[in-house]
């Protein structure tokens, strides 16, 4: 089975992690993902807030890169792309005469034949074949976060319960984790504030990581670099803010899938991480 | 040949200003059938009237054709007249020469020459006209009020106070409905079981009304005046003659844990059980889902302790067929749940409760006895959270309407909270506050100043627990969107009125008309609030839209007194536009060949099926046949009929194409 790949700049970046376990896992599972050719940068953060027309074409571009590849489906791996690409699809199938502007405006053919799929969606797929590879249950309790753009807005997006979102939960399930209840899984870290407002970002993430540990999770788990780095990258001012040392690693869903599947830590890029991923008693996976 | 006259009216200047109307009773006089033809001034007038009368005796008119405003305005004017100088009213017609013709165009010669085609129409139709006569219908004179809440109590009062039989049916076991689990009842804060027992009671005792509990409505066939209802009595498993009330069933029955529907949950009730002390009747029903005897043939207890024998096992539902002149719908309402706000918790946190609950909470009669106690642990709440418009007003929800009471109750829940919990501290948030009613702004007022609850306008966008509180999140919008974060004990959502549950089947089954909300839809917003466009069938309460009590209550008398003017007449008078299926001698007998395209084509079940049998009684033809007590005469059937074997009196095929043909 073949997939369309968009990694993004988060991905071959700051989010390297990210990307490695995403291709380990996938490689597991037996999907193929193919990178889709010659791709632009999504426009996310920016583009909408400067011009909307630019805001559609950038993603459309993409899309009618895969489209022009043969690809009928897009996984992107990063939550802000997959807003902006889902976004922009949505857009263009409510409004098909703006397909015709907007391929003049990327000089090729959108067609919208392409959809776009998030981490969590093409995984729930394959939910059987995950828990069955779980040689290695990672028996910790965790906390599922799942941050603003998985699942927003609802109509465009239209995956899992957009307040108490679900999925990644019983992902972590299948793979021996005990997801815990708690109120934050959509709560605002911050988001693309963690460069301008530190401050800002330091506040609602030690919300997010505080409730967690009360709640005695061992891990936070994301599915998103921006939320990723938000908790983990500044931990140091979160804790600052909070007046407490709190060292709960955040990992990525495809992390936790990985290690659970008994893939070798370093080919999912654990050790990157600033929080250093380690657990107190060695119940499950080692890490 | 006709003698017809035609009587152009000025309408001051409405008419005459843009149309020449000498002109128009000059080129009209030229029609052929036409005898006379003037204009004047004020046709409506009296002397405008004595004019149409006089010329009718002088030229010995047989058809009249008024060209003035729309028949919607004067046409029973001019028929009246027409009939007192001996002409069929039904021979007497309008031409719009107003609202067709004179306000909508310029003053020109086209315009004067369309109003005289419009005549040109309209006599055209007179020469076709046939005289028609009203149509009598007999009246039942008994009512049916559906549902026993406060709207059902007072039109069942109304109406058997007015001298005449009532069939008042309730689907649970107790009359009373939402009010009688209410506590207290704004803007008086009297108590609401102490105002609304006494008429429960009323009810149960009216030589005048037959009570029906237990029972919901299963058919309604035939027409206003003459209906024929279908009751499904169902089975209590109780003899209610034998049983004398003494509650040693409901004492010694061993399932006691089943939700008490009229503590919204909060308390449990036994499997034989009296919806409350004060229940009319107040005698047990056997709720056969929960009863252990009924699950698996054990148990038995209540039999046994009887002292009169009363339980009847065997006892099956019965179905009751009576005559129903009129009937009243008050079925009322129902709140939202608290699980369709998953920003809420999607009801997982005991201490989030509805509106309702909190009534039952502050209710003497209630699980607590009325002191405020949380339901999760049954600590006295600090601090009490209330979140106005939850789901009404939000489109997300499906709720665009606002419900109405929700403000009010929302101000009364905060003065019941403090005049129970001094200490207590109350918070609100709303989005408006829509409190118009006597008395009723002051009313908020007084929750605010002197009972000190604190008024947040915005919306609340999460709630979660956390360390035993609630955590509510929200912004205060008059505070540039400020976030507020209240920890609070227990939170209230005022959640939507919404309609019954079903409703739209009930409107089906009584071939009445609902909105998109399930909501029954009155007759007209504003001039017939109490009736529905099905004849002799009305509305009372929150079955057609959000109301508190004194609206409701308004509303029942009001749908009392239709009921009584209409029983006040021994038969009706219809008007005799009704569709027609014509009758030939044999041995064709009608043109209908029997395909009944035409039965499933009307709205108003008017078709019926006649057999035409010869002296023997053999059946030679099966033809259709309209009921005139039901047809409203809007003709559909007419444009189904392939044979055209049906005609609509005074609009019949042969009178429009006449009318088309003169143009």
């Amino acid at each position: 089975m073949r997939i369309g790949y968009y990694p993004g700049c988060s991905l071959l970046g700051s989010s390297r992690e990210f990307n490695e376990s995403v291709k380990a896992v996938c490689e597991a599972i037996g999907l193929e993902l193919v990178e889709v050719p010659d791709w632009n940068c999504c426009g996310a953060s920016s583009a909408h807030v400067l011009d909307h027309e630019l805001s559609v074409a950038l993603p459309a571009k993409i899309l009618a890169q895969a489209e022009a590849a043969g690809l009928t489906e897009v996984l992107a791996p990063c939550a802000a792309c997959y807003s902006r690409l889902i976004g922009a699809y949505s857009e263009l199938e409510k409004n098909p005469d703006h397909k015709t502007r907007v391929s003049e405006i990327i000089e090729m053919p959108y067609t919208g034949a392409v959809k776009v799929v998030n981490v969590l969606e093409v995984l729930e797929r394959f939910a059987d074949v995950i828990q069955a590879k779980a040689v290695q249950p990672f028996a910790r309790k965790v906390a599922c976060y799942y941050g603003c753009l998985l699942v927003r807005p609802p109509k465009v997006v239209n995956f899992d319960r957009p307040e108490d979102p679900q999925v990644m939960d019983q992902l972590a399930a299948k793979v021996g984790a005990t997801p815990i209840d708690w109120p934050f899984k959509t709560e605002c870290c911050g988001a693309a504030f963690s460069v301008t407002r530190t401050d800002l970002v330091a506040k609602l993430c030690g919300k997010i990581v505080d409730s967690a540990v009360k709640l005695q999770a061992e891990a936070l788990v994301v599915a998103c670099p921006m939320c990723h780095s938000n908790l983990d990258m500044r931990r140091p001012e979160t804790n600052a803010a909070l007046g407490k040392d709190l060292q709960i690693p955040v990992l990525f869903l495809t992390q936790v899938i990985g290690l659970a599947m008994g893939i070798e830590p370093k080919k999912l890029g654990i050790q990157r991480h600033m929080v250093p991923v380690a657990f107190n008693a060695p119940t499950g996976a080692q890490a | 040949m006709s003698r017809i006259g035609v009587f152009t009216c000025h309408c001051g200047e409405n008419i005459a200003g843009t149309v020449d109307c000498p002109k128009v009773a000059e080129l009209t006089r030229q029609i052929p059938g036409v005898v006379h033809s003037v204009d004047y001034k004020y046709m409506c007038s009296d002397p405008g009237q004595t004019l149409i009368k006089e010329a009718i005796k002088e030229h010995k008119l047989d058809g009249v054709v008024v060209a003035a405003c729309s028949p919607r305005m004067h046409e029973p004017t001019f028929r009246k007249a027409a009939a007192e100088a001996g002409v069929n009213p039904y021979l007497c017609e309008m031409a719009n020469l107003r609202e067709h013709c004179s306000w909508v165009h310029e003053k020109n010669e086209a315009t004067t020459q369309k109003a005289a085609d419009l005549v040109r129409i309209m006599v055209e139709k007179v020469k076709h006209d046939t005289p028609l006569t009203p149509i009598k219908v007999p009246v039942t004179k008994t009512a049916l009020v559906v549902g026993g809440g406060i709207a059902g109590i007072q039109t069942a009062l109304d109406i058997a106070n007015a001298g005449h039989q009532v069939v008042l049916v309730e689907k649970s076991p107790s009359i009373g409905g939402h009010m009688s689990q209410l506590s207290e009842t704004f803007p008086t804060l009297d108590c609401s079981q102490c105002i609304l027992t006494p008429r429960m009671v009323e009810a149960a005792q009216h030589p005048n009304i037959k009570l029906m509990t237990y029972s919901e409505v299963e058919k309604v066939d035939g027409f206003i005046g003459n209906f024929k209802v279908t009751v499904r009595k169902k089975a209590k498993k109780v003899d209610e003659k034998a049983c004398t009330g003494c509650g040693l069933c409901v004492t010694k029955c061993p399932n006691k844990k089943i939700p008490d529907e009229f503590n919204e949950g909060l308390a449990f009730r036994p499997a034989i059980y009296v919806p409350f002390p004060q229940a009319v009747p107040n005698k047990p029903t056997i709720d056969t889902a929960n009863c252990t005897y009924f699950k698996n043939g054990k148990c038995g207890v209540c039999s046994k302790v009887c002292p009169t024998g009363a339980i009847r096992y065997d006892q099956e539902d019965e179905l009751i067929t009576m005559d129903i002149g009129a009937i009243v719908m008050a079925t009322g309402f129902k709140l939202m749940q608290t699980d369709k706000f998953p920003e809420y918790g999607y009801g997982k946190y005991k201490d989030v409760i509805d509106g309702m609950q909190f009534e039952r909470l502050a209710s003497a009669s209630g699980p607590t006895a009325g002191v405020i106690k949380r339901p999760s642990d049954g600590k006295e709440p600090e601090t009490v959270v209330f979140i106005a418009c939850s789901g009404s007003r939000d489109r997300a929800k499906g709720v665009p309407y606002c419900s109405k009471i929700c403000c009010m109750y929302t101000a009364k829940h905060t003065m019941l909270y403090k005049h129970k919990v001094h200490h207590g501290q109350a918070y609100v948030f709303y989005m408006d506050i829509r409190s118009a009613g006597k008395d009723y702004d002051e009313f908020v007022r007084r929750a605010i100043e002197e009972d000190e609850a604190k008024y947040i306008r915005g919306r609340v966008s999460r709630i979660y627990e956390e360390d035993g509180k609630l955590i509510v999140k929200g912004a205060d919008t008059l505070m540039n969107g400020e976030p507020v974060e209240i920890k609070a004990d227990m939170v209230v959502l005022a959640t939507a009125v919404q309609s019954q549950d079903r409703s739209e089947d009930l409107a089906q089954t009584l071939h009445i008309s609902y909105d998109k909300y399930g909501f029954f839809a009155e007759a007209h917003p504003k001039l017939r609030p109490v009736e529905t466009n099905t004849a002799g069938i009305f509305l009372a309460g929150a079955c057609q839209a959000p109301r508190d009590i004194p609206e409701t209550v308004a509303q029942g008398s009001a749908a009392g007194a239709k009921v009584a003017a209409l029983f006040s007449q021994d038969e009706l008078t219809r008007e005799p536009i009704v569709a027609v299926v014509n009758r030939q001698a044999p041995p064709l007998f009608s043109t209908c060949t029997g395909c009944f395209l035409c039965q499933t084509a009307c709205p108003y079940q008017a078709i019926e099926q006649e057999e035409i049998k010869d002296r023997s009684g053999r059946v030679i033809k099966t033809v259709a046949k309209v009921n005139p007590g039901l047809c409203q005469g809007c003709g559909t059937c007419v444009a189904f009929c392939r044979t055209k074997a049906i005609d609509l009196a005074g609009f019949s095929n042969e009178q429009l194409f006449a009318e088309l043909m003169t143009l």
